[in-house]
């Protein structure tokens, strides 16, 4: 039987992309091995409680529904949780620029634990590999050094002068440049990133994944891309996106073991390991036990 | 019977036909998952299914034919050691320390792959397995217990003619033995064998395949009316405590190891082969370009590069100039070294790291320095990378290796007796003007590395594109320091005055200190530093084991701090 650890159990955890909640239907889901029901009443808000006998698209009257979950909107996304949420959700200041295309890039289930996919997401050593002729290719294989830091303050993992070869960083690129990533990891299930835009040097642009930990061996993606890119359509920028995380899907689901080991020497790192590191250490001072394997004591 | 994840008893895990090459099969044996690859050289390896790294299934990975390579992050490892070769996030110098996977006892007999969960008990066949022609059966996978499927098989046998239980979860009768792989406590495989060809080898697939489908069919219907039985745990062993942590390098200790001379024979003019082989089992993983020492019977050591090619460690070839200059060293081995003899050699050690992610691979010999330009060669070679290979000898002399080089599918080109001035323009044309991801790798005699050297970098090659491995040091020592050493097992504070070594102090003060060049190119004195600050003068160590500055050779390095505290 699983249980969940206090932390996870009072964090906001995302569980659909807003727009794709039907008013007054039901929509079904799994949170930390627990069977949600969501919906959104008439001005748009959603609504979240545990399932009882709610089938997927039954019709609601969001008023009846009395034992709800907490809510928040952010980032496109609705936001429950299980326990006793923040005030509010970790920020992303960018999503609120006014020139910026924010969407979401879809949901995708990954037979795998949460934790594992966001360390994939911050590993830059698969470019070549996983995405080939993507993000990286032959010969640029190198993870050149970098620096990470836990930042109490905001209680963050950050990753920073993360410097990549990349064929075609970005939709809007048409040769290969050296793309600097910034990376964050905000919340123990998900991440942030900042990469040099192709079309304007000044500014970063910016994506995440937000991981709903469905079981200690489940999770879906959600992914948000916030832009600056003034030429390719929303389709074009989401068919992107899915691309990439259509290649990583096979990749993750032959990871074994499917829930990320806290021990150091559960596997073997290297120097390009260090974000990796950083995040399974924090998740372990966090007391994170879900979806990963603790340390033994 | 309850099943143990450590029982040692050897199970069919797959059959021959499940590998062809550059293939990689996913097995499975009593909770593990295996990757199991037959290798160019026809050896079958039975690793634990993950990559070292993250974890990765390897049964997802590439065979080469002599690695595997890992789809997630490119981690190379090696035929029969499964040890990593080449970790392509840190390509200059990776993998500094030794990483291996778990591999498990492999035998390939009677049209199956056998296999077990540990090295505890030797391969035998059994009963009444020897003096037949086996025809191995399609292997039927069954949702249930290995013990209630060996009692249905059992149950096979006709009235008159009753089962035979062998040893192993097998039975038999007639003509016809069952093999039961126990995958897990509820999971299994029937593996058939026939003791002969069959006339019509498709019809008789396709009888044992109804009748044994049938019989599965039975078994999963009971199975599912039982308790499901607990799944086994495997355990996956630890990494090593300093795999775990990452010191920035990481120096092999210097363990010998004990290799027979199989083969000796001349190669060329003036070059003698030598074929030195473990005496069981295979030797250490090692790296395109990387060398041995070997322990001389005169009590000298000498460095020779491996010339094989990946995944080859049953022997390691070396290649020895026979110079009649030269005053024991090779001489030694040339004239008293037999086959037959034992030699005491090092682990494999890298200097000369080939970079596998480049555009385009330059390969540059001069005479004897074709050895580890033959093995980087073949790593190329089997990856299906492009490169050239450029080999000059002298007039005179003769090609050493010539078939194993004419055997490579690459561009091998002999420069023979080419005079002085149209070696450098060869050269020039060889390397051509430098673009992205280009590299040279050199080896020859002095004066080629430095036309090599010039040439490049007139032609555009940056410092980090031009590779090449000193065996010989050409540096001025600078001795003018003058500091103390502290050496802290021996508890003694020596003064090392200018123009003297470190070494020759410990000598003059009665220690036996171990050396070979003297110069600071073999690594022999190899210390370790606990305190102060290391001036290296060497061209053994790279530059980040330099930095690290935790140990030097106590034949050229001084001290930049007032006291040095040695591990002596
Ligand atoms: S998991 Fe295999 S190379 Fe990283």
């Amino acid at each position: 039987m699983t249980t969940i650890d206090p932390t996870t159990r009072d964090l906001w955890q995302v569980i659909a992309a807003t727009d794709e909640v039907p008013v007054g239907m039901v929509e079904t889901t799994v949170l930390l091995d627990v069977r949600l029901a969501l919906t959104r009443d008439t001005s748009g808000n959603p609504v979240v409680w545990r399932r009882t006998n709610e089938e997927q698209d039954d019709e609601i009257d969001p008023e009846t529904v009395l034992d709800r979950l907490p809510v928040i909107t952010g980032y496109g996304y609705v936001w429950t949780s299980l326990g006793n949420p923040p005030r509010e959700l970790f920020p992303i200041p960018e999503y609120a620029e006014a020139d910026r295309k924010n969407m979401s890039c879809g949901s995708i289930g990954l037979a795998v634990s949460a934790p594992r996919a966001v360390e994939n997401f911050l590993d830059m050593g698969h470019f070549p590999y996983v995405h080939t002729d993507i993000l990286g290719a032959e010969p640029h294989t190198e993870v050149k050094e970098y620096d990470v830091e836990v930042s109490e303050e905001r209680d963050e993992v950050l990753a920073t002068r993360c410097k990549f070869i990349q064929p075609r960083a970005a939709k809007s690129a048409t040769e290969a440049m050296e793309v600097e990533y910034v990376y964050r990891v905000p919340h123990p299930f998900c991440s942030v990133l900042y990469k040099s835009c192709p079309e304007d040097e000044s500014r970063r642009d910016v994506i995440a994944i937000f991981l709903q930990p469905m079981t200690e061996e489940r999770c879906r993606a959600h992914l948000l891309q916030s832009m600056i890119d003034s030429e390719s359509t929303i389709t074009d920028l989401r068919r992107f996106q899915q691309t990439i995380f259509g290649q990583d899907k096979p990749i993750l689901e032959n990871q074994y073991p499917k829930r990320l080991p806290l021990d150091p020497r559960a596997e073997t790192p290297i120097r390009a390991d260090k974000s990796a590191i950083a995040y399974r250490r924090w998740l372990s001072q966090k007391g994170i036990t879900y979806g990963v394997i603790p340390m033994a004591s | 019977m309850t099943l143990s994840l450590s029982d040692p008893t050897w199970y069919p895990i797959a059959s021959s036909e499940d590998l062809p090459f550059r293939h990689v099969y996913q097995g499975q044996l009593l909770g593990r998952e295996l990757a199991v690859w037959r290798a160019d050289d026809g050896n079958v390896n039975v690793w634990e299914n993950r990559c070292l790294h993250r974890g990765v299934r390897l049964s997802i990975g590439i065979n080469e034919g002599g690695e595997l390579k890992c789809q997630y992050h490119g981690w190379r490892y090696a035929n029969r050691s499964a040890g990593c070769t080449y970790i392509p996030a840190h390509p200059a110098d990776a993998p500094a320390r030794r990483i291996q996977n778990r591999t498990y006892p492999v035998r390939e007999a009677y049209g199956l792959i056998w296999s077990a969960a540990n090295d505890q008990q030797a391969f035998r066949p059994f009963a009444g397995a020897e003096g037949h022609d086996w025809f191995a059966l399609r292997p039927v996978p069954v949702n249930a217990a290995p013990e209630d499927v060996l009692a249905a098989l059992g149950g096979l046998a006709p009235d008159d003619q009753p089962a035979d239980l062998l040893p192993g979860l097998a039975v038999r009768f007639g003509g016809i033995y069952y093999f039961v792989q126990p995958v897990d406590a509820g999971r299994a495989v029937i593996r058939g064998l026939l003791r002969e060809q069959p006339v019509d080898a498709v019809a008789t697939l396709r009888h044992y395949n109804e009748l044994l489908s049938k019989l599965r069919d039975r078994l999963e219907r009971s199975a599912a009316r039982k308790p499901a039985p607990e799944p086994l745990q495997p355990a996956y062993d630890k990494v090593s405590a300093d795999l775990a942590t990452m010191p920035d390098i990481a120096i092999p200790k210097g363990n010998t190891i004990t290799v027979m001379v199989k083969r000796k024979w001349v190669s060329a003019d003036g070059v003698i082969g030598f074929e030195l082989a473990g005496r069981d089992g295979h030797l250490p993983t090692f790296q395109p370009g990387a060398h041995i020492d070997l322990h001389l019977p005169n009590g000298m050591t000498r460095q020779y590069s491996i010339t094989n090619g990946p995944g080859e460690l049953m022997s390691y070839i070396i290649g020895v100039k026979q110079e009649s200059a030269s005053k024991g060293g090779s001489k030694v081995l040339v004239e008293t070294v037999r086959e037959g003899d034992l030699l005491s050699i090092s682990e494999p050690r890298n200097n000369f790291p080939l970079r596998r992610d480049a555009i385009r691979t330059v390969l540059i010999a001069g005479g004897i320095g074709i050895t580890p330009l033959l093995s980087m060669a073949r790593f190329l070679d089997k990856s299906a990378l492009p490169y050239e290979l450029h080999y000059f000898t002298r007039a005179g002399e003769t090609v050493a290796f010539r078939s194993e080089l004419e055997a490579l599918h690459g561009k091998v080109i002999f420069h023979t007796g080419l005079p002085r001035a149209e070696i450098g323009t060869a050269i020039a044309t060889a390397l051509g003007q430098w673009s992205m991801a280009q590299h040279v790798y050199v080896c020859g005699p002095g004066p080629m590395l430095e036309t090599v050297r010039d040439t490049a970098a007139a032609q555009g090659w940056p410092d980090e594109s031009i590779h090449f491995e000193y065996f010989k040091n050409d540096k001025i020592i600078d001795n003018s320091s003058a500091f103390d050493v502290e050496l802290a097992r021996s508890a003694m504070t020596l003064h090392v005055p200018s123009g003297k070594s470190i070494m020759e102090v410990m000598r003059e003060a009665g220690l036996t200190v171990p050396s070979s060049c003297e110069q600071g190119a073999c690594g022999t004195c190899l210390t370790t530093v606990i305190e102060g600050e290391v001036d290296h003068q060497d061209v053994y160590l790279n530059d980040s084991e330099k930095r690290a500055n935790s140990c030097m050779m106590t034949c050229v390095s001084r001290a930049k701090s007032a006291r040095l505290v040695l591990d002596i």
